[in-house]
């Protein structure tokens, strides 16, 4: 269980409370408006925002004094996911160790996670020679070999077309998913939740609304939900 | 706000960088007010000193506007074969050394230069360089070029859109577009000119001397190697003190080096362009000026290279020595204060920039002279103050490479825990090799050329290329000088490249 502890965050005037549960395994959506405050829910799970008051706990240890690298947690940005200068094995192969000095046994692990996304034989070119949507995947494929029990997505395959976003949610279900891992996904498109979250929480109004399962949470919207999906 | 937005680096080393710069800046500075003789004043030679340093600073900023205004148009909006080779090379006067430049100006202008050469011939009187009017020309030489990449810059600014307007609307390009813009740009750039000419030591050491051209930094140098007058020495480092702390603040406010050349290969279309004659000459004068001094020391220089004697070669390997290290230690301590960061970095960052090396080396001197032979340190203290001379141009370049990693980097390496010295090595050196490549050639290059804090420190053994140089020079071995040019023109234009190119290499940013 990630549980947000009467937690409070505040960046310049913008003020948000969040005192919310997400259950361990599954997948949910932060839908919501933008500046609503999604982003900064994300920022502050990851540790790059210090919290005004409150905890975030997770497996009911105190994560709020923690440094991003040494949560149990995993992130993938809207850009910048990967260095333009390292190779993709080595991009990947940071998720295992930061110092990038590998064993014989972690390189093959490199090459088995490349090849669990669909980018076996890649690993040496660098990110500028692949397409957004290869990009994306060895994102994934370091997030797989990172390890972590939790991964926050920040709007990650925005900058892909329809198609391959769709894929790339399809993959995102099938290896962090269906392995177990807690995911939360903020996004703007309710299709995307649809696709692949098992529940959604709306944030808007400085607040984080309860998680409830996905189909019950458009089926069945709150007013204010309803005003935003229109 | 942000906990850690960026990974975690080493502090230690920007502490270290941060406090060899205040022993250098703050600590000499102390040295000198504690030994100037207050009491004592200022005497008519050095308030001489104080008015010929003035007003060759304000004839040579002057006439380095004036000339610069019509050939910044000229490159504004003319295109032409060779247009970008030129404007590289006004960039290139920041790198030349000083000595050199002269030897080559003294090949063109001097006693027996081209110029005195074809006055003779024609039966009239010849003139001479040395004096007031040879170190305007030499400043003018070398801030000319300055002068028209700042004018241009201004020029490519106003917006094409203007052009364009102004061309259909028949309006008078000249009233409307370019007076403003010059009205705005011309003050900043005479400034710094004047400024930078405050504090020009080697062209006054080469070009004036004497009791009616003598700056307070030759002042400065006269009173500590002639006349061991300590008490003089430090006095009139204090009022040059006060001179480059202006200069400083105002160089830094309005000039932007860091942008070395920068788009300026754009030409504005424009339809008012009816005397092309008059741009190119104008274009063709100064690249003349421009270049003639420097093809006589080409010229000059390779049969020079047989005459020099054994010791220039010695020489010439300190100075290698000296540019190596300076440039290592500018480029560390740039990256170090670069990595940390914040309000104390830039402030430290600037600081050279309010140093003389004259004055730094005075309060060195005087720190030193009583425990140890100055001469025994005059190589490390040449490495120490280059090195810190260059770190505001370093760190201006590779301070903006690091916080531009820190934004779009900084939240990914935290969240995969890299920190230390993981993050320098796989993140920030390969990410910033162009600005280190450029910074650490920029060091190589000015303290490879450097002819200011070494006079104050250097016997016969420990001279450099740039000092041996001079000597020859002062026992009227032209020949055998003209060889010594050519070798550290070769060798700071040499370390520059490499440095460049080293750090231009094949790297995906």
């Amino acid at each position: 269980m990630l549980i947000c502890d009467n937690l409070v965050l505040r960046q310049d005037d913008f003020t948000l409370s969040a005192d919310v549960a997400f259950a361990s395994g599954k997948v949910t959506a932060l839908i919501g408006p933008s500046g609503a405050g999604k982003s900064t829910l994300l920022s502050a799970l990851a540790g790059f925002l210090t919290p005004v008051a409150g905890r975030v706990l997770w497996q009911g240890e105190d994560l709020t004094g923690l440094a991003p690298g040494a949560r149990p947690i995993s992130a993938i940005f809207q850009d910048n996911n990967l260095f333009p200068h390292l190779t993709i094995s080595q991009n990947v192969g940071l998720g295992l160790r930061p110092a990038l000095r590998l064993s014989q046994s972690e390189v093959a692990a490199v090459d088995q996670a490349l090849a669990s996304v669909g980018l076996a034989g890649l690993g040496n070119r660098k990110p500028g020679a692949l397409s957004g949507g290869q990009q994306s995947r060895a994102a994934l494929a370091r997030v797989l070999l990172a390890q972590r029990p939790i991964v926050v997505l920040d709007e990650p395959f925005a900058a892909l077309g329809p198609g391959l976003k769709d894929d790339m949610l399809d993959i995102v279900r099938a290896t962090l998913a269906d392995a177990g891992r807690t995911l939360l996904m903020v996004t703007h498109d309710p299709a995307d939740a649809k696709r692949i979250a098992d529940q959604a929480v709306f944030v808007a109004d400085g607040t984080v609304s309860s998680p409830v399962a996905t189909a019950a949470f458009f089926d069945d919207p709150s007013p204010a939900l309803a005003a935003y999906l229109g | 706000m942000a906990q850690r937005a960026v990974a975690i680096a080493p502090r230690w080393p920007g502490a270290a960088a941060a406090a060899l710069v205040l022993v250098l800046t703050i600590g000499t500075l102390a040295a000198v007010g504690w030994r100037a003789e207050w009491q004592r004043g200022l005497s008519p030679a050095d308030w001489a000193a104080i008015r010929f340093t003035l007003t060759q600073a304000l004839v040579s900023a002057g006439i380095s506007v004036l000339l610069a205004i019509p050939v910044a148009r000229a490159l504004a909006r003319r295109q032409f074969r060779g247009r970008s080779a030129l404007i590289t090379l006004m960039g290139a006067p920041f790198l030349l050394p000083t000595v050199v430049a002269v030897i080559g100006l003294l090949a063109v202008f001097g006693r027996g230069g081209m110029v005195n050469g074809a006055l003779a011939w024609l039966g009239l009187p010849t003139i001479t360089i040395f004096g007031f009017h040879g170190v305007v020309l030499a400043h003018v030489f070398f801030n000319l070029p300055l002068a028209i990449r700042l004018i241009l810059q201004g020029w490519l600014a106003i917006p094409a859109e203007r052009f364009r307007l102004a061309a259909s609307l028949n309006m008078p390009v000249g009233r409307l577009l370019e007076w403003p813009m010059l009205r705005a740009v011309v003050p900043g750039v005479f400034l710094v000119i004047f400024l930078i000419c405050l504090t020009s030591f080697a062209v006054a050491l080469t070009l004036g001397g004497g009791p009616r051209a003598t700056t307070v930094e030759l002042a400065i140098y006269q009173a500590l190697r002639f006349d061991f007058d300590l008490g003089r020495a430090a006095l009139l480092a204090a009022v040059q003190f006060g001179l480059c702390v202006v200069a400083a603040v105002v160089v830094w406010r309005l000039t932007a080096l860091g942008g070395m050349g920068a788009g300026l290969d754009r030409v504005v279309q424009r339809w008012d362009l009816r005397w092309p004659a008059l741009d190119y000459l104008m274009i063709g004068l100064v690249a003349a000026f421009l270049l003639a001094p420097l093809a006589m020391v080409v010229w000059r220089g390779v049969p020079g290279l047989a005459l020099m004697p054994d010791s220039i070669w010695a020489a010439a390997g300190r100075s290698v020595v000296v540019a190596i290290c300076s440039a290592l230690l500018c480029v560390g301590m740039a990256l170090a204060l670069a990595m940390r960061g914040g309000r104390m970095a830039a402030v430290v960052g600037v600081m050279p920039l309010a140093a003389s090396g004259l004055v730094v080396g005075t309060g060195a001197f005087l720190l030193v002279y009583q425990f140890i032979n100055p001469a025994r340190l005059a190589l490390p203290i040449t490495v120490l103050v280059n090195a810190t001379l260059a770190l505001p141009f370093a760190l201006r370049a590779i301070g903006q490479a690091v916080d531009g990693i820190n934004r779009d980097f900084g939240r990914l390496g935290a969240s995969l825990g890299l920190s230390g010295w993981a993050w320098v090595r796989i993140v920030v050196l390969p990410r910033i090799r162009r600005p280190l490549g450029f910074g650490a050639g920029l060091a190589a290059a000015l303290s490879m050329g450097d002819l200011g804090v070494i006079t104050l420190f250097a016997g016969e053994a420990e001279q450099t290329l740039p000092l041996a140089m001079y000597r020859l020079m002062g026992a009227y071995r032209m020949e055998a000088a003209a060889g010594a040019a050519l070798l550290l023109l070769g060798l700071s234009l040499a370390a520059f490249w490499l440095c460049d190119q080293g750090g231009r290499g094949n790297a995906d940013l």
